[in-house]
């Protein structure tokens, strides 16, 4: 026949966020760590290779931290004027940076004098990227021109001057040595192919476009600008895919996760956004003190860095996984133990019998099987219950209620225990998801203990405790009762206005539906 | 063409299997138990009722085996008659008429030629237990007038009656004491318990008796839950007795082992106890059986034990106490809150059933088929205790989703309410929890309904609630990136100045929602959710509320609570007709426009059909049932009848079922009672005859392709065709289940060769010869009939045959002879 049924415990919708994977994950940053720097940070860039540095632009500096230094582990200051766009080189070794003055200056992450000088802008270069062979700098400038430069011989291959306004993004495909991106305030995206001198392809952003991102595949081309995010499908030759419009300021800084699956977005709203790269939905959101400039993330995830206007950057650190680790293991049975007798096959003769599925109760569940009522009770006052999930205590003094034992299950208890029950319902009682259970607990108690009031001051000070909490509640209630009230007569009096309209509407009304049915 | 007969009110299964004890054959491989005019055989192993056992006119009331005979069976009948039955084949054997009414059954062994009855002869509630002597005689019906009085003022029930050690003596249990007659001795004794004396209240009634099979010992069951074991009853002083005592309520029925070792005891616990070598100590438990156990019976071979319940359901148990069979019928031991309604899938009648579930009953087979667990909760059988009660279930959107309402009130103020949605689930064929709301209404909820309109997007529910308000919950779409999902969220609230809402009802499109509001009917788009209009009548509070269908769709009809019927057409907006009538039920058919009302007066229920369009009814019958009509339900047929009279149109379509106060389930029928008792039995004999195998449709080509050589060969037909049905070895290949038939190989050469010896009777020339000679005979003695066709021939062949005798020799008179025994039936057949 049917086995026991164990006790429904009620649930009760979490209001507020959802707590979804995503949540959980993108929440499990420890603190940010704050770093002031001189000026706006207007780059943040993580070194492709352990152990992960990154390059930080602000001002006329580039910083370089380590994974956990809070202070710069080298600093390049030769610049004349604000340096922008500081990227790492695939392999980590090189550093590209360019400047207010119109240079693009090649670093040695080991060396602090630039490498290489490529001088031919004649306005500020906002934007440098490596091209994949790792022999050649793309830079775009302020003069409207995007040029590629030689790394070994620093000299200028080309120079398209497709854009009719700032070009301030760009970035080149990690698997293609000759293709490269750019975005500019002409409301363009454009992707120039080195072998041709002019692009192969534009797309209409709709607004100066802030920052562009290939995806790893190259397939897929995400531009920001004003405050939309767009995401373009190259291999149909830079059909709009989708169009996200999450933030209410300028997006400034895109980046995406290091699986690939998320997308993150900063704008200068102070807020950095989490997209699914599935469904394009914001999945999280994080809030930041400042409008954000600038945004990367490590390798795995294990860094965000954000940099903001107001020249601090926010440096969030995943929190380590090590604290379980470190419990120490209970020594399983082998392996061999769970597939013993597995693999035997049945013979002939051999009568099969199965063993059921044991199912696995909760203890208080066990007691209620076996109508030991006042240990279900005993189990599920504990502290450790009734703190974390009142729910559960809650949900099986309703199942006593409904077996009509309650009263017998609180009964005969000693001051200690008595006291327990009413720190619980001092607790709750007030809870309206819980009050008509606990109301009606409450006067169960006070009916089998009043004939030994006054005995213990400890269970008479809770008894007060309790009184006077139900006062409390029965004046909130009133009061919200003369508020409804007040609203009431406030309604009532807006309502005689509309009311008369409303009747004559219904006199006119009625005849109208009539005829239009018959 | 089915025979119209004047429509008749017919009983429609679903009777309880559980009012007496249920009986093992002595193989155990049948098990016997009465249920209403029958006698239900099922099998054991199987579940499957086996047979039906009919010829009662009224309530069997006791059934026990033959003590000479065990493959026979005994049975009495409120009709006063004891029948005789051979339960294998399903046959009466005899008939002994008493001629009073029988209330209970006992067979003993010792006693050959009689058996045991309780009647009530003179008083009607004076019970004695008398023996009547069984007359031996050939014929079908004996008249069996010899009773000899045992024991007097003894209970009805066949519980409070035992008999121990052989036949020995007698125990009777009544209220406070125990009686035990000697049958040798011809005395009784008579105990009293001493605490039933002094004390006013207590509760050690009697009720339930049992007698260890080989010693000295009787074992009583009490109402405080105890057990006596009484032993030395043979002396009035020096009587013993002992306590086994673990039930906490009433101990139902009482059985020992058929050694006697142990005693088996149920309750409205639901837990049967076994107590080993009668100690307190050494009892073993099967717990969980469901409903109170009502009686508890062991097989004469003493491996199965069975109980049946108060849910109307018998449980076969092993005997090391494991479950083996349940036979459930339709339960009825509680009362229906959720009425009766028709699950648009499998067509099958759903009600409340066991406590916290919805049954699934299908009606053509008179088997439940399901229960579904709608309250998951461990239920608690306690005497008193308030449970929740699944007060109110509807299907939509084609069976696709379940709405139900589970409440518990225990006092004014504390009402806990529940509405779950249950969603169909294709791959796994059941009903799923897809959502649960908690307190979806202040107050009770009076009625539930889906928008069953075909071309609405998007599932729409309504309920209407005593608090004042309706609520129009619709599916929405919950379903995000991780995964999907779907809801039921409320979507509009509307009220109609405080008054509580009573009723609601979909229009058949879904454009419209009536509501109505104890007097007021309300009309409400079911687009906008805007007011229409409204209809007040004040003739009472509304009791029902249906939109009329199809061709009628423009009428509402409302039945208040002061008797009035009223009608109003949609389009004028204005009351079409109304009538005198105190409706208690009012059911549209789904199939056609009728709407069928049942009427109920201080004589009994009446049924009225009309259609709303008119307010003359299309079929009245008067005094279907003496007690009032609770829930009736339109269930659509699967082959539409076609009843040419206007009168019984109203059932071509759909048949109406209706549940009485009692809980009977009733319907109406045209056919006469045999054919309706007898479905199972005419299944029997289809089956008897040819099936339709494969192997039946090449026998069957064959026989048209010899249908065509008929008019060449028909002396070679003659032979051939009764030979192919005679032939044992074809017989027995065709009426022996595959399953035990020996290879096909093996078969074959048996089988061809049966076919060739047909061919060898044919060759052996003395038949065909005759026949032939016959025939010449024939065209030469009457010229006259020449020009019949030889069609004409074949049909009237034994008569033309007859003619002939006359001038025929003796051997071949014998040949012909021979023919006649020949079976013809086949020529029906051509």
């Amino acid at each position: 026949m049917a086995g026991y049924k164990p006790v429904a415990i009620q649930t009760y919708p979490i209001l507020g966020e959802k707590i979804t994977q995503d949540t959980l994950y993108w929440n499990n940053y420890k603190t940010p760590v704050q770093i002031k720097e001189f000026g706006a940070v207007s780059k943040v860039d993580f070194s492709p290779q352990p152990p992960y540095n990154y390059a930080v632009t602000a001002s006329s500096r580039i910083h370089i931290y380590g994974r956990y230094s809070q202070e710069p582990i080298k600093t390049f200051s030769r610049f004349k004027d604000t340096a922008y766009c500081a990227t790492f080189r695939q392999d980590g070794r090189l550093l590209v940076a360019g400047s207010e003055d119109g240079g693009v200056q090649l670093f040695d992450i080991s060396g602090r004098a630039p490498l290489r000088q490529f001088e031919g802008h004649t306005k500020a270069v906002h934007t440098v990227d490596f091209t994949a062979d790792k022999y050649h700098v793309v830079s775009g400038a302020d003069d409207y021109t995007v040029k590629l430069w030689d790394i070994p011989n620093s000299k200028e291959i080309l120079t398209f001057k497709e854009h009719s306004d700032y070009v301030r993004c760009g970035c080149a495909s990690k698997l293609n040595p000759d293709l490269f991106i750019t975005g500019s305030y002409d409301h363009t995206v454009k992707m120039f192919d080195a072998r041709t001198s002019e692009s192969v392809l534009c797309v209409e952003h709709g607004q100066p476009v802030e920052s562009v991102l290939l995806f790893p595949s190259g397939g897929l081309l995400v531009s920001a600008g004003g405050r939309y995010v767009k995401v373009w499908d190259m291999l149909k030759g830079g059909q709009l895919l989708v169009s996200l419009k999450n933030h209410h300021k300028t997006v400034t800084c895109l980046c995406l996760s290091s699986s690939g699956q998320r997308l993150l977005s900063g704008s200068l709203d102070r807020k950095v956004k989490v997209y699914s790269t599935t469904s394009y939905k914001v999945v999280h959101s994080f809030d930041y003190a400042a409008s954000i400039l600038s945004l990367a993330l490590a390798h795995e995830d294990e860094t965000i860095v954000v940099g903001m206007t107001n020249g601090i950057l926010s440096v969030k650190h995943r929190k380590s996984e090590a604290k379980k680790e470190s419990l120490p293991r209970r020594r399983r049975p082998a392996y061999r133990t769970f597939i013993k007798g597995k693999n035997y096959m049945k013979q002939r003769d051999d009568i099969l019998i199965n063993r059921p599925a044991k199912k696995h109760l909760e203890l208080y569940d066990r007691d209620l099987k076996h109508f030991r009522i006042s240990k279900a009770l005993d189990r599920v006052l504990d502290p450790t219950c009734t703190i974390k999930t009142p729910e559960i205590t809650v949900s099986i003094i309703k199942e006593l209620n409904r077996r009509g034992v309650l009263a017998n299950a609180l009964a005969g208890r000693d001051e200690k225990e008595i006291s327990h029950v009413l720190n619980f319902l001092i607790r709750n009682l007030s809870q309206p998801r819980f009050a008509p259970v606990l109301i009606n607990a409450a006067e169960i108690i006070i009916d089998i203990y009043l004939p030994v009031i006054g005995q213990s001051p400890v269970v008479d000070k809770k008894f007060l405790v309790l009184q006077g909490l139900v006062e409390k509640e029965i004046d909130y209630q009133r009061e919200l009762l003369e508020t409804l009230g007040m609203m009431d007569m406030l309604f009532a009096t807006m309502r005689r206005k509309e009311g008369t309209s409303v009747l004559e509407h219904t006199s006119d009304g009625f005849p109208e539906n009539k005829k239009i049915e018959s | 063409m089915v025979e119209e007969e004047n429509i008749r009110v017919v009983r429609c299964g679903g009777s309880e299997l559980n009012f007496r004890r249920a009986v093992f054959s002595a193989d155990s491989k049948y098990i016997f138990c009465v249920s209403g005019d029958f006698v239900k055989v099922y099998s054991t192993v199987t579940e499957e009722c086996v047979h039906i056992l009919h010829g009662h006119r009224n309530l069997v009331t006791g059934i026990q085996l033959n003590p000479n005979n065990h493959l026979q069976l005994y049975s009495c009948s409120l009709d006063g008659t004891i029948k005789l039955w051979d339960y294998i084949d399903g046959i009466l054997i005899k008939t002994f008429i008493v001629g009073c009414k029988l209330h209970a059954l006992f067979t003993l062994a010792q006693a050959e030629d009689s058996v045991f009855v309780i009647v009530n002869k003179e008083k009607p509630d004076i019970f004695q237990l008398v023996s009547v002597k069984l007359p031996k005689s050939s014929s079908q019906e004996v008249e069996a007038k010899e009773l000899s009085f045992v024991l007097d003022y003894i209970n009805q029930s066949p519980k409070c009656i035992a008999f121990g050690n052989e036949g020995v003596y007698v125990a009777a249990v009544r209220e406070f004491y125990l009686s035990v007659y000697f049958f040798k001795k011809k005395t009784t004794s008579r105990f009293t318990l001493s605490s039933s004396r002094n004390k006013k209240h207590a509760k050690n009634n009697f009720t339930c008796v049992a007698c260890h099979p080989t010693e000295d010992c009787i074992a009583s069951g009490h109402m405080d839950g105890k057990i006596r074991l009484w032993r030395n009853f043979y002396d009035d002083k020096k009587y013993t007795y002992t306590c086994l005592h673990w039930h906490h309520d009433m101990v139902m029925d009482l059985a020992f082992s058929v050694t006697g070792t142990s005693l088996l005891s149920g309750g409205r616990e639901s837990v049967l106890v076994e107590w080993r070598d009668a100690t307190e100590k050494n009892k073993e438990f099967l717990p969980r059986l469901g409903a109170t156990i009502e009686h508890i019976s062991v097989s004469p071979a003493g491996d199965l034990f069975c109980t049946s319940h108060s849910d109307n359901k018998i449980i076969i148990i092993h005997r090391n106490l494991e479950a083996s069979a349940v036979i459930q019928g339709l339960v009825k031991d509680r009362s229906i809150f959720t009425g009766l309604m028709i699950d648009p899938r499998t067509k099958a009648l759903v009600l409340n059933g066991k406590p916290g579930h919805l049954q699934f009953y299908s009606l053509q087979s008179d088997k439940q088929l399901y229960n579904l667990d709608i309250i998951q909760q461990e239920y608690i059988n306690d005497y008193g205790l308030i449970q929740i009660e699944l007060t109110k279930a509807a299907f939509g959107c084609f069976g696709n989703w379940l709405a139900t309402v589970e409440q518990r009130q225990e006092k004014e103020t504390e009402l806990e309410l529940q509405m779950k949605l249950w969603m169909y689930n294709k791959k796994t064929q059941g009903f799923i929890l897809n959502t649960k709301i908690n307190m979806p209404h202040e107050d009770c909820i009076t009625a539930l309904c889906f928008c069953n309109a075909e071309k609405s997007e998007q599932p729409t529910l309504v309920t209407a609630s005593k608090d004042g308000y309706f609520k129009v919950w619709i599916l929405t779409d919950d379903s995000d990136i991780y995964k999907k999902a779907v809801g039921w969220t409320c979507d509009f609230v509307g009220s109609y100045h405080k008054y509580q809402a009573t009723n609601c009802c979909f229009s058949e499109d879904g454009s419209l929602l009536a509501v109505s509001f104890e007097e007021i009917v309300t009309i409400w788009d079911s687009i906008t959710w805007e007011l229409k209009c409204t209809f007040c009548q004040r003739a009472g509070k509304i009791r029902h509320l249906c939109f009329g269908r199809l061709t009628c769709s423009k009428y509402l009809l409302g039945a208040t609570e002061n008797g009035i019927l009223c009608c109003w057409n949609l389009l004028s907006c204005a009351l079409e007709w109304n009538a005198k009538l105190n409706v208690r039920v009012m059911e549209p058919d789904p199939n056609s426009e009728n709407i069928a009302a049942i009427s109920q007066s201080s004589v009994g229920s009446d049924l009225f059909v009309f259609k709303p369009s008119e307010p003359r009814p299309l079929y009245i019958q008067k005094g279907i049932s003496r007690e009032e009509v609770q829930w009736g339900v339109f269930v659509p047929r699967d082959v539409p009848e076609s009843f040419t009279s206007e009168a019984y149109q109203w059932l071509n379509r759909s048949q109406f079922y209706f549940l009485t106060k009692s809980q009977s389930l009733l319907t109406f029928s045209t056919e006469s009672p045999e054919e309706k008792l007898t479905p199972t039995s005419k299944q029997l004999l289809a089956e008897e005859s040819l099936p339709t195998t494969p192997f039946y449709f090449i026998l069957g080509k064959h026989r048209q392709q010899q249908d065509e050589k008929l008019n060449e060969t028909l002396e070679n037909e003659l032979v051939q065709l009764p030979l192919t049905e005679n032939i044992p070895a074809i017989s027995e290949l065709l009426h022996t289940p595959a399953h035990v038939l020996p290879s096909a190989a093996f078969l074959c050469s048996m089988f061809v060769n049966s076919l060739l010896l047909s061919k060898e009777t044919k060759s052996a020339k003395e038949i065909p010869e005759d026949v032939d000679m016959e025939e010449e005979k024939e065209s030469e003695d009457s010229d006259e009939e020449n020009d019949f066709t030889k069609k004409v021939q074949d049909t009237s062949n034994t008569g033309l045959g007859e003619d002939i005798i006359h001038q025929l020799s003796k051997s071949e008179e014998k040949e012909l002879r021979k023919f006649r025994k020949i079976d013809y039936s086949w020529i029906a057949a051509l």
